[in-house]
């Protein structure tokens, strides 16, 4: 209907590099982000730390789906990879730093092989969506059925259903002696949040981002133009492996505890809802849309509503009937209709 | 003698299983090419239902039927109000029938709590060769024949099948020669879900019956149907027996987790080897 109009966040040429506003908008969101604690209590902080790393999280898939076009299931089994492998890491050796990358690396190369075998095998969109959810069902029943004594990494119970508890504090990379308590915790995961939004955005101006966007456009074009679409597509499935890898390491460090239910079929679903919900095609929608919907929830969940299942299944199903589009861009393509009505309106009157 | 028969019979019982929770899917997502994620909800509707229906006091084999018909009646209306809008966009109806799904768990839990309950069977052991077989799993495997067997028979020699596979292989011409797709689609999507909710209620006496239950099915069955390829029966009995053999062999042998996982690398490795399935270089067929 009124959204055939290009609109400000969604449909911008890609590859155009973003203007002063944009980044003026980001500056002010990151300055607000950092002045935050200042006026907030420790648990609000705890609260929205949890936030921003699931919408880092929400920014993986969301970037794969809305600027590539293929629909991974897979990012809460890397979310659940780099949790359980920083988990095990750190309290193996003690050391947090280096946990921490192998926490982005090993989902990083999980994402590497599975994809090599998906976009290698040029098996088509809806299968691979299919089975890198099928992956992450099995990954977390693996986990699940961990919980007898043999299943020990180094001097680690991986204790099944009940997960790891008990997570040494990180520490900062120079000073082992120091920690990071919660308000720590906090500005990490808002420094993660911003810098990878930023660089995600930077990557869609460069010439590897507009292949990406060509891709979502027309795979068969781009390889007729000469660019291998598949190394393109696996080495960004890599990259958003890896930082859904990053999230999850955020947030066994957020808890101190890592649990089956971080790769489970829920919480699969709730990533879902987040980036349809902000909408895909705008590189901001996940964050929002994860903002909505897990402010939604904990509302849910205090109301003694119960049942947050059946709403979150009632939006699902919902937005991909009516607002397929997402909230992000609707409102933005609602914006710009309304200009032009106005615009239109007053020539009118001009003109009359 | 006694060692093949044991493991002849758990792996016929594996493939049972797959080809069970698998029919369903074959038909929605094998034929109609609707990526149904609600098809745990309706095996889980299957064995809620078929407990539900022997509490009245009716014997297991009505309970079973009636289970069917009605997660058959409650596919008709979920295609009437959310699938028939996205035929032809895979890729939502994936997301729709997901959101379909937790609706439904939701709705079962508020509705019925969350615990699991049971539905007794007394039909006892037979003993083989020295060998003690559950009546209730020989049975299983029959049934698991019986439906692959009659959903072939429906499909390729009556007049109904043959309207059915004119529609999904070409639904403009159906409509150009006068049938109503409309109806076809709707009704072929009641009959997938009624073949869903069938396996839930044969399964439920073995495995008992929770809002929950789905998610344990889901992954088995669309591996199972992505596997077999673009001939949705042959496929799904082809796909079956491979896995089921497998995961039947090493279950028995390791731990059932360990099964699984092995099916799953296997059907990695083979959509590697054969991305259109088992059945992608074979004539078109059902």
């Amino acid at each position: 209907m009124a959204l055939r109009r290009s609109t400000p966040f969604a449909l911008t040429p890609p590859g155009q590099r973003p203007g002063w506003s944009w980044w003026t908008a980001v500056a002010a969101a990151a300055v607000a982000m950092m002045l935050f604690p200042e006026t907030a209590e420790l648990d609000v902080l705890y609260d929205t730390s949890i936030l921003f790393v699931f919408a880092i999280l929400a920014l993986s898939m969301g970037y794969l789906w809305g600027f590539v076009g293929i629909l991974s299931l897979g990012q809460t089994a890397f979310f659940g990879l780099g949790g359980y492998t920083y988990a095990v890491l750190s309290l193996n050796t003690g050391d947090t730093s280096g946990a921490v990358l192998a926490g982005v690396a090993l989902p990083a190369a999980f994402a590497a092989l599975l994809g090599y075998f998906m976009i290698y095998g040029r098996i088509s969109d809806i299968y691979f969506s299919v089975i890198t959810l099928v992956v992450t069902l099995i990954l977390e029943k693996g986990i699940r059925a961990t919980s007898g004594e043999q299943f020990v990494i180094g001097s680690v119970r991986l204790n099944g259903q009940n997960g790891i508890p008990g997570l040494p504090a990180l520490q900062v990379p120079w000073d082992s002696g120091t920690t990071l308590f919660i308000d720590g915790v906090y500005y990490l995961a808002a420094i993660v949040l911003v810098l990878v939004y930023i660089g995600l955005r930077l990557l869609l101006t460069s010439d590897f981002g507009r292949v990406l966007v060509g891709i979502r456009e027309n795979e068969r074009r781009i390889n007729l133009l000469g660019y291998d679409s598949r190394r393109y597509k696996l080495a960004v499935f890599t990259l958003c492996g890896g930082i859904a890898g990053l999230a999850g390491v955020l947030y066994a460090v957020w808890g101190a505890f890592v649990a089956p239910e971080m790769a489970n079929l829920n919480q699969a679903a709730l990533l879902i809802i987040w980036v349809i919900v902000g909408g895909r095609t705008a590189l901001i929608g996940p964050v929002i849309g994860t903002a909505v919907i897990v402010y939604l929830t904990n509302w849910l969940g205090t109301q003694g509503v119960g049942q947050v299942t059946l709403v979150m299944g009632a939006i699902l199903t919902v937005f991909v009937l009516v607002f397929h589009q997402g909230l992000v861009p609707t409102l933005s393509g609602l914006m710009v209709w309304l200009q032009d009505r106005l615009r239109s309106g007053s020539r009118a009157e001009g003109g009359g | 003698m006694q060692p093949i028969l044991i493991y002849a019979y758990q792996i016929a019982f594996a493939i049972s299983i797959f080809v069970l929770i698998s029919l369903g899917l074959a038909v929605i997502f094998g034929m109609m090419k609707v990526i149904n994620l609600a098809h745990g909800e309706f095996i889980m509707l299957g064995a809620m239902g078929c407990t539900l229906i022997s509490g009245l006091g009716l014997p297991l084999w009505l309970s079973v039927i009636g289970a069917g018909l009605v997660v058959g009646l409650i596919g008709i209306v979920a295609e009437r109000l959310v699938i028939r809008f996205l035929y032809g966009r895979v890729l939502d109806t994936l997301l729709a029938t997901w959101g379909l799904s937790l609706l439904i768990i939701g709705l079962v839990t508020t509705l019925l709590g969350p615990q699991t309950t049971s539905v007794p069977q007394d039909l006892g052991n037979v003993t083989l060769l020295a060998f003690t077989m559950p009546v209730y799993n020989l049975l299983m495997i029959l049934v698991a024949a019986a439906l692959l067997a009659g959903t072939w028979l429906l499909w390729r020699y009556t007049r109904v099948g043959l309207i059915v596979r004119t529609t999904m292989q070409n639904p403009d011409m159906a409509r150009a020669i006068g049938l109503n797709t409309d109806r076809v689609y709707m009704l072929t999507f009641g009959y997938g879900a009624m073949l869903a909710g069938l396996a839930g209620a044969v399964i439920a006496p073995m495995f008992g019956a929770t809002p929950t239950m789905g998610v344990f099915y889901i992954a088995k069955a669309f591996i199972t149907v992505i596997s077999g390829g673009p001939m949705p029966l042959l496929g799904t009995l082809t796909a079956s027996s491979l896995f089921g053999a497998i995961d039947g062999a090493v279950a028995y042998a390791t731990a059932s987790v360990v099964g699984e996982i092995t099916v799953l690398v296997v059907a990695i490795l083979l959509l590697r080897l054969l991305p259109l399935g088992i059945t992608g270089r074979f004539r078109r067929g059902l």
